[in-house]
């Protein structure tokens, strides 16, 4: 009989624990397919947050080092300038990425570290029991915005993708979405480019994933995930907001 | 060859020499000649010098470099080091062996400039959260900047932790003349844990400080607890002068240290029998210096009163223990130590 679905060689056997309908379980799927393409696994090394990913070491299968809240850039950083040759990425929330660690993004980004940043964005704080999140959108309720997070007295929810278009260092940013079958997709091929930018033309890359959290978020998988493609990907568009590589090449 | 050099520089080319591989720091005063040392010298040195956007980036960037296997340090002061102190409880938590140096300053807060050894509860008690300890070495001058750099790679990598050295805006500040040529050996340890990349290793590494099972976490802890029992068998250490027949005993670390000094020599032109202790690794704390009996042992430092509580729990109230110290970047002068050792020889020092 032919095989025609497996798993990742570069995911472990390891049941993942995450609820059912989370985004992360794809996402780390696809860049394990990703790395199998690109026949990475023995050169990659992953640096993983603090958030229900942070037992990503436990699924990948790749070297991994576990970083502090908010300073996997930092941590990449250190990495990256020792071991130039790896391929070095980051795997982090949005609590993470916007919030605690909103200096380190931006200043890794700016120095144009030649690191791929994944930024799973769910609007809410998972591991901790859905609190409000940097990206939480107006409106949401979350256990620390119960009347619905108001702007204008807990601030307006950050599009990383967009503010992050404006730092120089940046060589390509793209938002996928985690809800249809082409969507994902599409976010293996941004996954995909970003790592081969990283490792042929030493970019800085950033792909921020639209995912849903339906535990926290009080809702069923499927509604979780129409909502993503709803009211999620009307406020975070989806897109590619810089390929400086890409446009070169045409 | 000699050559004279300001402490600050003199750590940054020890650093070199002991085969750094990355620093990462922040700019403050009065450690910032180490980061502008290292700007300047360790990339023709095949090293990398990155300023971080902050301390709290630095001591991760420390920790994303001790992580993949190499030698990697960053420095700072005051402010500085409070928020470097997150990074130093994951790199003690990770088991990762990297050297810090501290120049302090005047706190709290944003305190001052001036010299200062306030964080001595910072440096040895922990600093970060959780149950760990980091090795601590107080230099007294310029050429122990160098030496103890050097040892303080071979330490960490040796017990895999980090290694601060605890100096002061004087040490980081003024030149001696320092033979760069002739400091101690560069010991060189596998590091078969690093997460370098698999290549052909069977099993991933991971670096983590995460253990959501108590009882997992609890052994981790304990069997950190051994280590650094081990380490303070093994390598407690201290400077004697005049201690053989002493019975006032001035014990002070660092640049405190050389003033103490001064003021034993002339108590000793008095014809009182004074000596000095001076502890070189703060962490471990020199108990064993302690075991001689004395008449009264002064604790003379630029703190309201840090180093004294070690001092108190190695004399264990077998004889009196009395403090003497100035702060905000005040320096104990000779004088003011020497009248201490005058009343504490007839008894009326409290």
């Amino acid at each position: 009989m032919k095989t025609i679905y497996k798993k990742p060689e570069s995911i472990s056997d390891k049941p993942f624990h995450y609820c059912p309908g989370c985004g992360h379980g794809v996402v780390h799927r696809l860049i394990g397919e990703v790395i199998d393409e690109l026949g990475e696994e023995k050169n990659t090394i992953a640096v993983v947050p603090v958030g229900c990913a942070v037992m990503g070491y436990d699924y990948l299968k790749c070297d991994v080092l576990e970083a502090a809240h908010g300073r996997a850039p930092a941590v990449a950083t250190g990495v990256k300038r020792c071991l130039p040759d790896r391929l070095v990425f980051s795997y982090q929330g949005d609590g993470d990425l916007a919030a605690i660690g909103t200096a380190e993004t931006i200043h890794a980004a700016a120095r144009g570290e030649n690191i791929t940043v994944i930024f799973i964005n769910n609007t809410i704080y998972g591991m901790t029991g859905g609190q409000m999140a940097p990206t939480t959108l107006c409106g949401q309720v979350t256990q620390t915005s119960p009347c619905g997070r108001d702007p204008y007295t807990q601030g307006f929810p950050l599009r990383m993708c967009e503010i992050l278009s404006q730092v120089d260092g940046v060589s390509y940013i793209e938002r996928c979405a985690i809800d249809t079958v082409q969507h994902i997709n599409a976010a293996k091929k941004a996954i995909k480019k970003a790592f081969i930018y990283q490792r042929e033309h030493g970019a800085y890359s950033f792909i921020e994933l639209l995912c849903a959290c339906p535990t926290n978020w009080g809702m069923t998988p499927a509604q979780a995930i129409e909502r993503v493609g709803r009211e999620m990907s009307e406020y975070f568009p989806l897109g590619v907001y810089i390929d400086k590589i890409g446009s070169c090449g045409r | 060859m000699k050559q004279m050099m300001k402490g600050n520089e003199a750590v940054a080319a020890a650093a070199i020499y002991s085969g750094v591989k990355c620093f990462f720091g922040y700019p403050i005063t009065p450690q910032t000649e180490i980061s502008a040392y290292m700007a300047k010298h360790l990339p023709e040195n095949g090293g990398v010098f990155l300023q971080a956007e902050s301390e709290i980036s630095a001591i991760n960037m420390v920790y994303g470099a001790a992580g993949a296997g190499f030698r990697v340090m960053t420095s700072s002061s005051g402010p500085g080091m409070s928020l470097k102190q997150e990074g130093i409880s994951f790199l003690a938590g990770a088991d990762l062996p990297c050297v810090i140096v501290n120049v302090m300053r005047g706190g709290p807060g944003l305190g001052g400039i001036q010299p200062s050894q306030a964080d001595y509860f910072q440096a040895v008690k922990g600093g970060g959260h959780g149950d760990y300890r980091l090795i601590v070495l107080a230099p007294a001058s310029v050429r122990e900047m160098a030496e103890f750099t050097v040892r303080a790679f071979n330490l960490a990598d040796k017990w895999r932790m980090p290694v601060m050295i605890l100096s002061d805006g004087i040490l980081g500040q003024m030149m001696e003349a320092v033979e760069i040529d002739e400091l101690p050996a560069v010991e060189h340890y596998e590091k078969p844990w690093a997460a370098s990349g698999r290549g052909e290793r069977k099993e991933h590494n991971i670096i983590k400080t995460l253990y959501l099972d108590p009882e997992e976490l609890e052994r981790m802890v304990f069997s950190r607890e051994e280590r650094y029992k081990e380490i303070a068998r093994e390598h407690q250490d201290w400077e004697e002068y005049l201690c053989d027949d002493a019975e006032i005993v001035v014990t002070a670390y660092g640049i405190t240290a050389r003033i103490a000094r001064a003021a034993v020599e002339r108590a000793r032109e008095k014809g009182i029998k004074a000596g000095l202790i001076r502890p070189i690794t703060l962490y471990p704390f020199p108990v064993k210096a302690f075991e001689n009996e004395r008449r009264a042992v002064i604790c003379a430092e630029m703190s309201a009163g840090q180093m004294v509580e070690d001092v108190r729990l190695a004399v264990n109230g077998r004889y009196p223990v009395y403090f003497y110290g100035r702060t905000g970047g005040m320096l104990p002068d000779e004088e003011e130590i020497l009248n201490c050792i005058e009343r504490a020889a007839k008894g009326e020092m409290v």
